[in-house]
């Protein structure tokens, strides 16, 4: 069963690289059956899509200071638990714990990675556009880092902010 | 716009970067890149600094540290390097741990350098008897990890060091 609600065609936008007011800015929530909401939503999944590698967007990489994101991290090699793609507003982490470290990267960051410690048990609650029904996910492992990075956004926080150490910085190598 | 290379090295005390700094900033200089650590008690700092002023000004201005002999400090032009292109390689960790003895860097690393590895980052620490050498290296996608892993363990042996060497996976979010 997907997640997933009906949403209209999906444009892909530009994402916004750091420094940028709007990446560090908390950002407001949404009415999640305004259509404009919807839209963004739908905007968020397609430009997720076409960028290689990339598993999950945040409203504020695309200049818009709205508590929304989408995720997918259908197919890659740390997933354990999966549910497919989603798209989620006003999200909270409510639940996390056993936290471990890993090495992660953002489209808005794109030269650099990190050494961030996140849980690898997460429960998150928000509302689905369209619908506007509640929503709470339980997951873990790279679902549960992913839903973490992207609530960060939201709440105005890059990986930068948690990285582990004065020597946690790396120059970013390897390239999709 | 010159590109100068700034390290300052000696006793260890608070506010050595707060003093370099400024007078870095007094010159016009614009910090890039650095790194600072401690190694056995020593402060241990090097910074790319671009600045309109000559090597030799930049090293009269930060004079000011090195009056009571503690701290050493060197400015050098260096050239600008080109922006890293996307290289496909893909980053492993490289441990070596044991009992102390001669030559463990040096032979470790000539292996890796032998299978085309470049490293990118490299701390060691000596604690008692313990050695212990952490690395990131990059290897080519047409390099055989599997290979240089072989020989890593082969050379390991012949010093009685244990060595690992793992990929680093970064993900993209």
């Amino acid at each position: 069963m997907t997640l997933l609600p009906p949403l209209p065609h999906g444009r892909v936008r530009p994402v916004v690289r750091a420094p940028a007011a709007v990446l560090t800015r908390r950002a407001e929530d949404v009415d999640p059956r305004d259509p404009e909401v919807v839209q963004l939503a739908a905007d968020l999944l397609a430009t997720q899509r076409v960028s290689p590698g990339c598993v999950g967007l945040a409203a504020p990489q695309i200049g818009v200071g709205w508590r929304l994101f989408s995720l997918d991290v259908t197919g890659h090699p740390k997933t354990r638990s999966c549910h497919g793609p989603v798209v989620l507003a006003n999200p909270s982490v409510v639940a996390a714990s056993r936290k471990e470290r890993g090495r992660e990267g953002c489209m808005s960051v794109p030269e650099l990675t990190g050494d961030v410690r996140r849980a690898t048990q997460v429960l998150v609650a928000g509302v689905v556009p369209v619908t506007g029904a509640a929503l709470t996910v339980e997951t873990d492992a790279f679902e549960a880092r992913a839903f973490q990075h992207e609530i960060d956004h939201l709440d105005g926080l890059l990986f930068l902010d948690r990285v582990a150490g004065a020597h946690g910085l790396h120059a970013r190598s390897v390239y999709l | 716009m010159s590109l100068l290379a700034v390290t300052v090295i000696g006793h260890d005390r608070p506010g050595i970067i707060a003093e370099t700094t400024a007078a870095l900033a007094r010159l016009g200089g614009n910090l890039e890149d650095s790194t600072m650590t401690i190694l056995r008690g020593h402060f241990a700092m090097v910074l790319l600094v671009s600045a309109d002023v000559r090597a030799g000004d930049v090293e009269a201005g930060l004079a000011v540290l090195t009056v009571d002999g503690t701290l050493k400090v060197t400015v050098r032009e260096v050239p600008q390097e080109p922006d890293v292109a996307p290289t496909g390689a893909t980053a492993y960790l490289l441990s070596v741990h044991g009992a102390d003895r001669p030559g463990i860097v040096s032979a470790v690393t000539a292996v890796v350098a032998s299978g085309g590895g470049n490293i990118t980052d490299l701390s060691t620490r000596l604690t008692g008897e313990l050695y212990v050498l952490l690395a990131e290296v990059d290897l080519p996608a047409s390099a055989d990890a599997a290979g240089l892993g072989a020989r890593l363990a082969r050379v390991a042996d012949s010093l009685g060091v244990e060595v690992s060497l793992t990929p680093i996976d970064s993900d993209l979010m």
